[in-house]
């Protein structure tokens, strides 16, 4: 007989006309890490939500040391010694990180707060766990990746023993992932059990003990780690067999589309410039990769080449014409089609319909509006017309609201207004950031394919792995500046690693650009 | 991720499939608000005076259809201010200044009603149209210090309503050809500005009410078939993706305050032109330092309307209708302030009505069993959906 702290068994929870889960079981051991695997959508939050407490399942037990338990809230859980990071935390971004660990637990005396006896107890949590933190910063003027550090510090404030991370590397630089995966196998070390949400197979070979795969709300197996391979769970996870490396031909690069000149831009958040007199040329048929940490002025660089801010000096220049003053539709209308880091902030309009998404960028075109009247029927046609060309998934077809649509299909839709459009230049902005992995696979296609096509693409990007596979030529930003322009045949994830944290840099390009 | 996925797979598999259209769910809403505050109202009128409570409801209910040309006479400037509040409301603009707008419109149209001789209809015409101008004039000021300074427009339309009017108050009492000090009121307009009338006995009601449908109608095309309307509500849903697809904002906040305005000027204008029952008489403006209850009853209008030009026709019409009735209830000795205080409540309910019907038809879907089949992988689809959209809220 194992040990398990944890066991779910046979959980079935449904919405209306839909099972979130269907007959899953979920066996946790003291101290490993469990990962728990699946696309979007196939139920891996919905069963967590049930551990926590959020929900209540239909069918189907939960047990705790072998004892069974009943969990009716989040309060519940935590008494159980049961803790959660959410995807989206649940801080309060003006109070200080102290403030939000202690938040709802406050020591204190006949209603005064004991903040000191806090302070140290938080401090030897963050000192033991490596978990570095400034406990008096207001969340809202601190990285994510500190904001995660304070999620978890609420944990173990609590002493929870089982801890729940749902998607806990998405928002994570490479850096801060690696720091994340060795406080993980700390806590593991020291009894704690972790359930890990994740689609990244990679972080799944790097530290889960034992994974658990669902598809589409069905448990489909359980297994060592050891004794499997990327393969074969992304194979339990999608049904069938993904391809990893990105095919393409050897590239032709021809004439420069884009040529940036010596662009600085002020940042928002501190005196220094954000981007400083950085120069790049991209030519047609070739995928430019600007490869770098979070946070090194690459929102600020993006902004700036597609005007959502004004650059303080430089020249941008795009098919041969001086946009560096252009407003955001004459740069459209040069040429540059735009895949925006944010695809609720910039991408869509959540509240307006697919087909009216599918126009953002065309509205104004005679095709689509007569004397300042759109046309509908034109709309609609266009809008099928993608949804069928790039397999957008949706419940009601163009007249789906944005906001209904899984993440996956929202940036299907956006890749397919944006190719559509007339463009030479493709700006990409983490175009693959919190997507499954045949998502993935799709978007990646279709970089490459416009890169076919003769079209220049520029890619942001936070991933190694995307840095590595898709780019033709890349470009290494740190601190605002390009240090290093890199062939990816020619590196390793190492090298590139150590350009990204300005370990090393290119002195010859150094020169070139001055 | 939390307890919304539940309510968000029940928008997508049941509400819309239940009521089919927004349209109707907002109708509903807003019947159920206007029934909740009824009730209510009844209930205060009860404690307040228990004997006549049930004939002074009466009155509130049905008083009004006996005179519905005062309905509708009444219902034109709050319609119109209720588009001024609710067309800005669709850029996500809270125009709380439509009173002084409404006030500046009705000195424009008062000052070519004293001041300029023009023959026959084209006086009144220009006259409305000095008032559209008026009040556009004062709603551009506060959308130019959004646009370019970014200056919140709540502020500073309402610190327009005080300078609007104490500026109209003051041109007025400064104008001896508009103005009689001993009545403290404007002198009687000239035949020829006030509009035509309607000629339902016993009503003022003229041609401004068919006017003011015909406007609500003109913004709704405005709103829903028309470029500008799909920037104008792109930019009310998400101006950071308006901003990305290229619409200009700073242009478009200007230009919908301008219009918003000119509705808020419009009503002011159909409101002192209206023509009198007695003849040789006129509408008259009593300089008398109070801002005008109508632009903020076309705030209560234009969230009753759901901000919807159409919705905001029923909207003024019903407001207008309580409005009548509650006069009337002074007959069984209550104080009219108390349709105010229904009217109060009816807008309170209408803010909740939208949860209170989401509620409603869980509470269906619970007890009646009510299940919509769709295709497994579309529903594994719409799932996710939730961890995504939570950013952005």
């Amino acid at each position: 007989m194992e040990n398990y702290i944890v066991e779910m068994l046979n959980i079935t929870k449904e919405f209306p006309g839909i099972k979130a889960n269907d007959d899953v079981t979920l066996r946790l051991k003291e101290g490993e890490i469990h990962a728990l695997l699946g696309e979007n959508g196939a139920g891996k939050s919905t069963l967590m939500s049930v551990l926590f407490g959020l929900y209540q399942a239909e069918k189907g037990k939960i047990k705790k040391n072998g004892k069974e338990v009943k969990i009716n809230n989040p309060n519940d859980a935590n008494s159980l010694g049961i803790g959660m990071v959410h995807q989206h935390f649940k801080l309060v971004e003006v109070f200080t990180v102290l403030e939000n660990i202690i938040l709802g637990v406050e020591p204190n005396n006949k209603g005064f707060l004991k903040k000191e006896e806090a302070r140290k107890k938080v401090m030897d949590l963050s000192e033991k766990y490596g978990l570095s933190i400034k406990p008096d910063a207001l969340i809202e003027n601190i990285s994510v990746g500190m904001q995660q550090r304070v999620e978890i510090l609420k944990m173990l404030y609590r002493d929870n023993e089982i801890l729940i991370f749902d998607e806990p590397t998405a928002v994570l630089t490479p850096q801060e992932i690696e720091e994340l995966l060795s406080i993980m196998k700390d806590m593991a070390k020291e009894g704690k059990s972790i359930l890990f949400i994740t689609h990244k197979l990679n972080e799944i070979m790097d530290v889960a003990d034992r994974c658990t795969v669902l598809r589409k709300g069905k448990y489909i197996g359980t297994k060592d780690v050891k004794d499997t391979s990327k393969e074969e769970l992304s194979k339990m996870m999608v049904g069938r067999d993904i391809n990893f490396t990105v095919e393409k031909e050897e590239q032709k690069p021809e004439d420069i589309i884009l040529s940036i000149r010596n662009m600085n831009i002020a940042s928002n958040v501190q005196d220094k410039n954000a981007v400083k007199n950085l120069s790049l040329d991209v030519r047609a048929g070739e995928i430019v990769c600007l490869a770098g940490i979070d946070g090194n002025g690459q929102t600020e660089f993006v902004e700036g080449l597609t005007g959502l801010e004004k650059i303080e000096s430089g020249t941008i220049t795009l098919c041969g014409e001086d946009i560096s003053k252009a407003s955001i539709r004459q740069r459209s209308i040069a040429g540059m089609s735009h895949i925006p880091e944010d695809r609720h902030k910039y991408g869509l309009v959540l509240d307006y319909t697919l087909e009216q998404n599918m126009v953002l960028q065309r509205y104004w075109q005679p095709k689509f509006q007569k004397n300042g009247f759109i046309k509908f029927d034109e709309v609609r046609e266009y809008a099928e017309d993608l949804i069928e060309k790039f397999d957008v998934r949706s419940s009601q077809g163009p007249v789906s609201k944005a906001r209904s649509m899984s993440g996956g299909n929202q940036q299907k839709a956006i890749l397919a207004r944006e190719i559509d459009k007339e463009h030479e230049l493709l700006v990409a902005v983490q175009p693959t950031r919190g997507l499954d992995v045949g998502a993935i696979e799709y978007i990646h296609e279709q970089l490459v394919e416009r890169r076919d096509a003769g079209k220049a693409v520029l890619l942001v990007s936070l991933e190694l792995e995307e840095v590595m596979n898709v780019s033709d030529r890349i470009l290494v930003i740190y601190e605002g500046e390009i240090v290093g322009e890199l062939n990816p045949k020619e590196i390793n994830v190492q090298e590139l690693g150590l350009y990204m944290s300005g370990a090393k840099r290119d002195s010859e390009k150094e020169k070139d650009n001055g | 991720m939390a307890r919304k996925e539940n309510s968000s797979i029940r928008d997508n598999f049941s509400i819309k499939k239940i009521t089919k259209s927004k349209g109707f769910s907002s109708f509903t809403a807003a019947l159920m608000a206007i029934f909740l505050g009824l009730i209510f109202g009844f209930i205060i009128m009860l404690v307040a005076n228990p004997q006549n409570a049930f004939s002074g409801f009466r009155y509130i209910v049905l008083g009004g259809l006996g005179r519905f040309g005062d309905v509708l006479y009444f219902a034109t400037p709050i319609l119109m201010t209720g588009l001024a509040v609710g067309f800005a409301f669709r850029m996500g603009l809270f125009n709380i200044g439509a009173s002084g707008q409404y006030t500046m419109g009705m000195f424009f149209a008062l000052y070519v009603g004293f001041m300029w001789d023009l023959p026959g209809a084209t006086h009144w015409i220009v006259a409305i149209t000095a008032g559209f101008i008026g009040g556009m004039l004062f709603g551009l000021i506060p959308g130019i210090f959004k646009a370019l300074l970014n200056v919140n427009e709540v502020i500073t339309s309402i610190m327009f309503n005080y300078i609007g009017m104490y500026l109209v108050d003051m041109w007025i009492q400064n104008n001896s050809a508009m103005y009689v000090s001993e009545m403290t009121r404007t002198r009687y307009l000239p035949d020829s500005v006030q509009l035509p009338a309607l000629g339902i006995t016993g009503s003022n009601v003229s041609l401004g009410i068919i006017l003011a449908s015909l406007i609500a109608i003109v913004l709704y095309i405005v709103l829903e078939k028309t470029t500008f309307g799909y920037e104008l509500k792109a930019t009310g849903f998400n101006k950071y993706a308006a901003k990305y697809a290229g619409m200009k904002g700073k242009r478009n906040i200007i230009l919908t305050m301008a219009i918003a305005g000119g509705m808020a000027g419009l009503g002011g204008a159909f409101a002192i032109l209206a023509p009198a029952e007695i003849a040789g008489s006129s509408m008259t403006y009593e300089p008398i330092n109070i801002i005008a209850a109508n632009g903020f009853t076309g705030i209560a209008v234009a969230l009753l309307g759901n901000s919807h030009p159409v919705g905001i026709i029923f909207s003024a019409t019903f407001i207008s209708l309580i409005q009548r009735g509650g006069t009337l209830t002074s007959l069984v000795g209550y104080k009219p302030e108390i349709i105010d205080i229904v009217i109060s409540v009816i807008i309170y309910f209408s803010a909740f009505a939208m949860i209170m019907n989401t509620s409603i038809k869980k509470f269906l879907i619970k007890k009646l069993g009510i299940k919509i089949k769709d295709e497994d992988s579309e529903s594994a689809d719409l799932v996710d959906e939730n961890s995504e959209s939570e950013e952005v809220q």
